[in-house]
């Protein structure tokens, strides 16, 4: 699904650049649940970023879906992250005037679904992350928690290949992370392919994959044993 | 271009971003409002300007003497000038292709009478064309004709409030009045945009005139309506050439402005053509100076509004949205929110005018004031593609930001 080889990134800083991602090499299958650890400035979201298509890389090869992701212009991009991403964001940015089941059903907006069909397909989702009955709300009158599954039901109502979590606990407190990354999990279960970035310990190791990043470098790459069924031979 | 979906998302975005929308909104509806309220002055300005002359024939000119105040060949000063038929009849030979019309006037005060009513009016002896010189409106019978100057005819054509003063309800038309001793048959009945003064005059046959009263050929005035195809400079001209040529004719000094001079309406016009034109620079002036600031206004707005949405955008963006989209939102609500306001400005300029109607005449020369729907709405449609052109900038550049950057902006 994402396939990533010798990927690098630098910003500009005056007239210097500060080398961020230094030869990424990751390969992420369809289906699989995987978390980023790193400390703060070690370039997770440098990489969600490009992974996301919010940002570019400047040397390496990422391909999405099996298509090669180059010189890629606003359009374009616009395009594929409506058709192949779902983005779930630390600090939720959801639109502060619209209500909940608007916020929901904008991606399907982009996609060009009819109003109708959006605002059931909307409700739908809302139901599933459990705020059905808070549809009509903006955001400011929901809880950190509520209005991050707002916004996890915004990653998927378009049926997204990926999920991209970046942070998506950190703004929240330890129960409303379970119950967050209990939703991240049962969408797992079902198929979809969730790639978490975090600091926390607690939170990758709910997650069936964990990759390790130091100073714009990978350092290690490991199968979450206690979370991958034991397969029997 | 009609995207019911796209039109919901822009109601929604001005509904609930009422200050912005009334902002923006505002300062195209004042720079519609006061360029309104400015062309609408300065139109009354002119109505007022042009409505001087309305009393009288705009080509007339009137050669008029009195006591010359210098000494000439010899002759003495304080003399007293007396205008005569052979002077009428000089001016009207030598310039006949420059005079469509011409009249003498002959100045007289008569105790005018019917049954057991009468006063005092001015009578003014007069050739048939200065029906025309001085406008008169011919309410009942006729004025004077060709035919009552040949044959000297005591005929009178009097003022409706003679009319009125003398008359009341009864038909005044073919009666007879006593004019300071002599019998005229009322031959027709005027009004006359002058007012009242104007109103209370009556017009007998120059030559029953200079017959009756002295048998003489004296005239008071003789009074020109200059060829229209004259344009005003020629027209000045031509009445300072007559003026020149009647005072050599007379012996008068030619600069003797006292003795004999010509009054021409050519003149008072040509001054209110510079003042109009003046002021018609001015008004364009500071008109497209309000539109100016209007669309400096809108501009700037626009410029804050979208960098307030950037991470608004950004997050659209990150959901799927293309450029164009967010282009083509923030242009739609751009001219939509500038469309009503220069509508609601042009009403409420429009409405002000028609407030003021003629109150400020008086005092300020302004005379129903209003503009033209064309030129507001022209003036419209300038801030309106002002509106779309400052949000098309700003937007186009906006949604070309890189969705990690324009997360990033708060
Ligand atoms: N737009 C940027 N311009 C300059 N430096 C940046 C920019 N974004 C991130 N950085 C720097 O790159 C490094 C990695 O940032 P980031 O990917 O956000 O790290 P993480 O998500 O692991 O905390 C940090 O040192 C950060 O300061
Ligand atoms: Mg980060």
């Amino acid at each position: 699904m994402i396939r990533i080889k010798n990927l690098h990134k630098s910003y500009p800083i005056g007239k210097d650049s500060l080398h961020v991602l230094k030869g990424i090499d990751l390969h992420i299958k369809e289906g699989e649940f995987v978390s980023i650890m790193g400390s703060s400035g070690s370039g997770k979201s440098t990489l969600l970023n490009i992974v996301g298509l919010l940002d570019e890389h400047d040397e390496g090869d990422y391909f999405l879906n099996g298509q090669e992701i180059k010189n890629l212009n606003e359009k374009k991009g616009a395009v594929l992250r409506n058709k192949f991403l779902g983005f779930v964001f630390q600090s939720f940015n959801l639109i502060s005037y619209k209500t909940a089941l608007e916020n929901v059903s904008l991606p399907l907006y982009y996609k060009g679904v009819s109003r109708k069909e959006r605002q059931k397909i909307a409700l739908d989702y809302l139901d599933k992350v459990g705020l059905k009955d808070w549809a009509s709300h903006l955001p400011n009158e929901l809880s950190g928690g509520q209005k991050q599954r707002v916004a996890i039901a915004r990653a998927l109502v378009t049926q997204p290949k990926v999920v991209l979590a970046d942070e998506p606990t950190g703004a929240l407190d330890s129960t409303t992370t379970d119950s967050v990354m209990d939703l991240l999990k049962d969408i797992n279960n079902e198929g979809m392919t969730v790639f978490v970035i975090t600091h926390e310990e607690e939170v990758a190791d709910q997650t069936k994959r964990i990759v390790r990043l130091k100073d714009g470098i990978i350092t290690s790459d490991t199968i979450n044993v206690q979370r991958n069924p034991v397969k029997t031979v | 271009m009609f995207d019911l979906d796209r039109w919901r998302e822009i109601f929604q975005s001005i509904n609930k971003n009422k200050l912005r929308s009334v902002m923006s909104g505002f300062t195209v509806a004042f720079a519609i409002l006061l360029f309104t309220l400015l062309f609408g002055i300065v139109s009354g300005l002119k109505n007022t300007f042009e409505g001087a002359f309305v009393d009288d024939a705009a080509n007339s000119m009137i050669v008029r003497v009195w006591k010359t105040t210098k000494p000439f060949k010899g002759l003495q000063s304080n003399r007293r000038i007396q205008l005569k038929n052979p002077d009428y009849e000089y001016l009207e030979d030598k310039y006949d292709s420059k005079i469509d019309l011409m009249t003498a006037r002959i100045f007289k005060n008569f105790s005018i009478s019917y049954d057991n009513k009468q006063d005092n009016y001015s009578v003014t002896a007069v050739h048939p064309d200065h029906q025309f010189l001085e406008k008169t409106i011919i309410d009942e019978g006729r004025y004077i004709n060709q035919l009552d100057i040949n044959e000297s005819s005591k005929v009178i054509v009097i003022g409706r409030l003679i009319k009125s003063d003398l008359f009341g309800e009864k038909p005044a038309l073919g009666k007879r009045v006593n004019v300071g001793g002599i019998s005229y048959k009322v031959i027709g009945i005027f009004s006359d945009d002058g007012g009242d003064n104007e109103e209370r005059v009556a017009y007998i046959p120059v030559t029953t005139a200079q017959k009756l009263y002295g048998n003489n050929n004296y005239l008071s005035q003789i009074r020109i309506g200059y060829n229209q195809d004259l344009n005003l400079d020629e027209a000045i001209a031509f009445g300072n050439l007559i003026e020149r040529d009647m005072r050599s004719k007379l012996d008068i000094h030619p600069d003797d402005q006292s003795a004999l001079s010509v009054r021409n309406m050519a003149e008072g016009r040509k001054g209110v053509d510079v003042f109009m034109i003046a002021l018609f620079f001015i008004v364009v002036f500071i008109g497209s100076g309000t539109l100016i600031a209007g669309i400096i206004g809108i501009s700037n707005i626009m410029i804050f509004v979208i960098k307030e949405r950037t991470k608004e955008f950004g997050i659209r963006k990150a959901l799927g949205a293309k450029p164009s989209s967010i282009v083509g939102m923030v242009v739609q609500e751009s001219v939509l929110i500038t469309t009503i306001a220069g509508y609601l400005g042009l009403t409420l300029g429009t409405y002000i005018l028609s407030l003021i109607g003629n109150n400020l005449e008086k005092d300020y020369f302004i005379k129903d004031p209003s503009v033209s729907q064309g030129l507001v709405i022209g003036a419209t449609i300038v801030l309106i593609i002002s509106g779309l052109i400052a949000a098309l900038v700003p937007a186009r550049k906006a949604s070309q930001i890189k969705p990690v950057v324009a997360l990033r902006a708060d």
